[in-house]
């Protein structure tokens, strides 16, 4: 598995989710868990995925993602998520 | 399981407070290259490092495309290349070879910075050192990405007085051959005392004899993020501020970690430290000094700095020595004065003097670092100021350095303006007492009573 953050910061509008997960599923990322939270008035959403069986490399996906998320007036970033588990935990 | 407060937390320090990796820094062994004949020595210099860098670049790249966090610098550190150059140099244009080849090959693999050309000389020059030393004026004029450092004392030797009057010297003519770009050579040269062997920061950087044939080192940053964390506990007492440095510098040294580790897998090279140092940028909120005023200090350089700076360099050294299998090079608060912004606000103001940025250099990881003075400053008062910065070194068992730029046609009052990262200044009062007699003496000073432990 090849574990990866996804984090959707903006102002909330509809189909976020769904633009989001018509491309993940057409690239072949299976979403494994989804949260989210109002931060500041922002809408701050998380996807944890599954890369390992992605048919792009992931400068593309970080690159594609962050084009949707320019198209929708949203910032979208894309980690791999040992920066996370790393950072906070020992 | 992922928390989505922490990975807000995370990028908020990414995005915000300009959490970077300051940089991934190759260590390559040149010592192998040493050939008979100048070209010779150039040809496998080259060699080598093509070979073993050519993807460092890259690979920097990509790990901060997958993690997303930025990594300002990919540089190199080389063995001091006055052991390189000793079998075959015999003047200081010979060694100016060897800087033009260094300098090309950074160019081409793309890296900012390459260390090393440099001399340890802590307890006496050999003829190849004194060449290198004599060259560095010409080589920084000539070169654009080469950095150079003089080690000129340790706790163990002394400190080795006839090098540092020559680099008061050599300070002061690489001042002048650069002094159509306000003498910017000397933003690039650092006369230290205790080189660590493994710094990855430059100027100092260095290849050290004692590491293996190549290495990667990475030096983590992060004052913004200090910053921060102690915006949202005003007032607070010095256990909560200790420990909420303490936690922040373990937070910033743990992505260091995963980069460094992840660097050195990619690379198929050893990984050998993290430096944890708070290295700020001439940007806005990336300042250590703005840490000082959050700690309560009107500005640097008000009474009670130097023990703010000293609760700030332990604390940092305690949350990252606990996130980091190993630590090593300078490892603490960095404070440069062109490179900061609210250090050069501290000195415009007239709260900070030279004097006490001294004071400041007994507590902190490095010295006097990236200090314009007047240009008619006397070789032997900078000299003289190398001299205090290598005892306070020498004494303390800790590394010390002086980067001063005594800026060609510039008086106090003036500024100057080195650009990027180097940042800007204005030039500073030298005290304008004579130390001549004293530097002009010969010899050694003694090794202090406490460095002998055997």
């Amino acid at each position: 598995m090849n574990k990866v953050v996804i984090t959707v910061v903006g102002k909330d509008t509809v189909g976020i989710l769904a633009r989001i997960c018509t491309y993940l599923a057409g690239n072949g990322i299976n979403v494994c868990d989804i949260s989210q939270t109002i931060v500041q008035g922002f809408f701050n959403m998380m996807m944890i995925v599954d890369t390992a069986k992605a048919g792009v490399p992931f400068a593309g996906i970080v690159g594609e993602l962050a084009g949707i998320g320019e198209e929708m007036g949203l910032e979208i970033r894309c980690q791999k998520a040992e920066i996370f588990e790393k950072m906070h935990r020992v | 399981m992922i928390n989505i407060s922490e990975v807000i937390e995370t990028n908020r320090m990414i995005q915000n407070e300009n959490l970077d990796v300051r940089t991934i820094t190759m260590g390559i062994s040149l010592l192998d290259c040493a050939a008979e004949d100048v070209a010779a020595t150039c040809r496998a210099v080259r060699e080598k490092l093509m070979r073993l860098a050519g993807s460092l670049v890259k690979t920097g790249e990509d790990i901060a495309c997958d993690f997303g966090i930025p990594i300002v610098n990919k540089r190199i550190s080389v063995t001091p290349v006055s052991l390189v150059g000793a079998s075959c140099c015999r003047s200081p244009e010979d060694f100016v070879q060897i800087a033009r080849t260094l300098d090309d090959a950074a160019r081409e693999l793309g890296v900012n910075f390459l260390g090393g050309y440099s001399a340890v000389v802590s307890k006496g020059m050999t003829p190849a050192d004194e060449l290198l030393i004599r060259s560095i004026p010409e080589a920084l004029a000539v070169t654009e990405r080469i950095c150079s450092s003089v080690n000129v004392g340790s706790t163990k030797t002394g400190i080795d007085m006839d090098a540092v009057r020559l680099m008061g010297e050599i300070v002061k003519a690489t001042a002048e051959r650069t002094k159509e770009r306000d003498s910017i050579g000397c933003a690039k040269l650092v006369v230290l005392c205790n080189a660590p062997d493994d710094n990855p920061f430059m100027a100092g950087a260095f290849h050290g004899v004692t590491e293996g044939d190549v290495v990667v080192n990475v030096g983590v940053s992060g004052p913004g993020v200090v910053k921060y964390a102690l915006e949202q506990i005003p007032g607070a007492d010095f256990e909560t501020l200790c420990e909420t440095i303490k936690r922040t510098a373990f937070k910033i040294t743990r992505v260091g970690q995963l980069v460094a580790q992840e660097a050195a897998r990619r690379l198929g090279v050893p990984f050998g430290i993290i430096d944890l140092s708070l290295a700020p940028t001439p940007a806005v909120g990336d300042s250590v000094a703005d840490i000082l005023r959050e700690i309560g200090l009107e500005h640097p350089g008000a009474p009670g700095t130097t023990a703010a700076l000293a609760l700030l360099n332990d604390q940092v050294k305690k949350g990252g020595v606990m996130a980091s299998s190993y630590v090593g090079g300078l490892s603490g608060a960095f404070i440069p004065v062109s490179e900061d912004q609210g250090m050069i606000d501290a000195v415009n103001a007239g709260a900070l003097t030279i004097e006490k940025l001294e004071a400041m250099t007994c507590v902190c990881s490095v010295g006097l670092d990236m200090i314009a003075v007047p240009g008619d400053t006397p070789a032997e008062s900078i000299a003289g100021i190398i001299a205090d910065e290598a005892a306070i070194g020498m004494v303390n068992q800790k590394t010390t350095a002086v980067r001063i730029i005594p800026v060609a046609g510039k008086t106090v009052g003036d500024t100057v303006a080195f650009g990027g990262l180097l940042g800007h200044a204005p030039v500073m009062a030298v005290n304008r007492f004579d130390s001549s007699r004293f530097v002009h003496r010969r010899g050694r000073i003694p090794a202090p009573i406490h460095s002998f432990k055997n």
